[in-house]
């Protein structure tokens, strides 16, 4: 299987201090690749790094090779291009990527007319499109409402609708559903999982949540210190874990109902 | 069940909290609520947001006036801060926020807030940096400014001036959800560890329910303004009875490796200033039954009517 994204040996660090020490990951078309760790441990980072978005000051080295280009070497012009347009992100709280005071059609269209030089009504029409994809009831009525018009949940729906308007290939979606309802929360996790099914896109899932993680991920990762201790498909890593600091993290759940708590 | 002689340390009954914006429809956030919690007890208040759990939680503070029914503290009805200033009801309630940013005076040293809290109790036996101490920070952080904390470390600070203040009941409203993912649980032990520790009571809000499930003796599961499900933690995770929690429980994805998505509960949360008519959960209820439109379930403790009690244990 081809890798759609590959970081090998990548090193960070900032003021001095290093962060990452070497991870090495690799993000396939079509699978959700889920990172695990405690916070800390240098999952943020990873993302940030891949979407040139380290913070001011930081020294990386090592190759995040994304279609035959080592994104670690591009000129800042063309890693804007790649980042919003093939390169996508979701985080924690959408309002990181909404903007308030844009109408949520304006900021749909923006993307996708810069990115995809699309003229005003075939973007419009295809914003309405994506709205509809994450299920947002009304899209063309909500195409004209600003972003605080929405609920928590509908807000994420939306921040992913933006991530998703150039056709990326790849997501980055760091804690996407920490912040909301389970409720709401299993909403997303199916609209991940079926965006990821049906567009073939490759997802790199940051979450401290091993219960998400065994719902969406294909491959687990677990970061401890800025390494990455363990990898494997789902099932190895979280019922047959080899390092003892993914079991510790399994010991630490509470006991499945069932299995009777103390 | 037995009730102790001396009552509930905290008693909430039937009680309704309006919110009131000029030129827009009243908002009942709290409608016909109920809740106990004993001393030393930890009781977790649960619910999607917007049904109501800061509302209620403001309204035990006195921090917000209540339209019907009532709230006693130690057998005291609480009355409304400014109505009463010093409400003796109040004098042992302790309420921690989101955000630590907020509840903590910027511009004075850690150790002098904590010392209001002990001051309050009139406790001179004990100094901050004992309470520092107690919540696992270091004693000599008594001279820091709360800037100088970082995020878990400041609600540790705010747990403390809490405390100093030996609350009878804390209450903590989502304490921790603006904490990193890493420090959420430990934050939450050591809530419920100090509150039991000091006997005090513990109302422990929060929309994670994998949390409250780690530290609560007890939940109460609220819905659109009402508590519809109360039970022993274990209990109603083994056996949840109301169609919501059951919802809500299925919801959470499970960590066993086996890529099960979770169920999704559809339809949204109906507008609280519109709530529909008959049960308020009906609309998104898989089991709606004909009384179910009509009728409101106004009983404990499963407000369901597939759940009703037997008349002989009404009260
Ligand atoms: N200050 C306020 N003014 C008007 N409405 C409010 C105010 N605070 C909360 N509400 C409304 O009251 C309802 C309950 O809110 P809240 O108590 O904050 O719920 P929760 O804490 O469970 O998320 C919501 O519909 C909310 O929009
Ligand atoms: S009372 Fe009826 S609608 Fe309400 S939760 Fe029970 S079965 Fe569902
Ligand atoms: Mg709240």
């Amino acid at each position: 299987m081809s890798a759609a994204l590959t970081i090998e040996g990548l090193r960070v660090s900032i003021g001095g201090h290093d962060v990452l020490h070497g991870v090495d990951l690799s993000l396939e078309a079509g699978r959700v690749h889920g990172l695990a760790g405690e916070s800390g441990s240098g999952k943020t980072m990873t993302g940030l790094a891949v979407l040139g978005l380290l913070p001011h000051g930081s020294r990386s080295s090592g190759r995040i090779e994304f279609g035959g280009r080592d994104l670690l070497e591009m000129p800042a012009r063309e890693l804007n291009e790649v980042r919003g347009a093939k390169i996508a992100m979701v985080f924690q709280d959408p309002s990181t990527s909404l903007h308030p005071m844009l109408t949520v059609g304006r900021q749909l269209t923006e993307h996708m007319r810069h990115h995809l030089r699309l003229g005003r009504n075939e973007a419009r029409e295809r914003a309405a499109g994506l709205l509809a994809k994450v299920r947002i009831p009304g899209p063309e009525e909500a195409l004209k409402r600003y972003p605080h018009q929405f609920s928590g949940g509908m807000r994420q729906r939306i921040a992913i609708a933006v991530a998703l308007a150039c056709e990326p290939e790849v997501l980055i979606a760091d804690e996407p559903t920490t912040a909301l309802d389970v409720t709401v929360q299993a909403g997303i996790l199916r609209l991940l999982r079926g965006l990821c099914d049906d567009l073939g896109l490759a997802v790199l899932l940051v979450t401290h949540d091993l219960g998400v993680m065994s719902a969406v991920a294909d491959e687990v990762s677990v970061m401890k210190d800025g390494l990455v201790v363990e990898t494997g498909t789902r099932g190895q890593v979280l019922r047959e874990p080899r390092h003892p600091y993914t079991r510790s993290l399994l010991d630490a759940l509470p006991v499945p109902p069932g299995e009777n708590s103390p | 069940m037995t009730m102790p002689l001396t009552g509930p340390l905290l008693s909430v009954e039937d009680l309704v909290v309006e919110h009131r914006t000029p030129g827009r429809p009243v908002v009942r956030a709290v409608a016909g609520a109920s809740l106990r919690v004993a001393a030393g007890e930890v009781v977790g208040l649960v619910g999607e947001s917007g049904c109501g759990k800061s509302t209620l939680a403001r309204a035990v503070c006195g921090l917000h006036g209540t339209a019907s029914g009532r709230i006693l503290v130690g057998g005291h009805p609480v009355t409304p801060l400014g109505l009463r200033r010093r409400d003796p009801a109040l004098s042992g309630v302790q309420m921690v926020f989101q955000d630590p940013y907020s509840s903590l005076n910027p511009r004075r040293r850690v150790g002098t807030q904590i010392a209001d809290g002990l001051r309050t109790a009139g406790d001179t036996a004990t100094s901050p940096a004992d309470l520092l101490e107690r919540v696992g920070l270091p004693r000599a952080f008594a001279g820091r400014y709360p800037h100088e904390f970082s995020g878990g470390q400041r609600q540790r600070v705010a747990i403390a001036r809490a405390l100093a203040a030996r609350p009878s009941l804390l209450i903590g409203d989502e304490p921790i959800s603006a904490l990193d993912a890493s420090a959420q649980a430990q934050v939450a032990r050591l809530m419920r560890d100090l509150a039991v520790e000091s006997g005090a009571g513990l109302l422990f809000i929060s929309h994670d329910l994998s949390v409250v499930r780690l530290i609560a003796d007890r939940i109460a599961v609220m819905y659109l303004g009402k508590v519809v499900e109360t039970g022993p933690t274990a209990e109603v995770w083994a056996d949840p009875r109301h169609p919501y929690t059951r919802a809500l429980l299925a919801a959470i994805p499970s960590p066993d490796g086996a890529g099960v998505l979770p169920a999704e509960l559809p339809g949204d949360v109906p507008d609280p200033a519109d709530p529909p008519a008959g049960c308020r959960f009906h609309p998104r209820c898989p089991f709606a039954m004909d009384v179910c439109r009509e009728r409101e379930p106004d009983f404990g403790p499963v407000a369901c009517w597939l759940h009703q009690p037997e008349p002989s244990t009404l009260s």
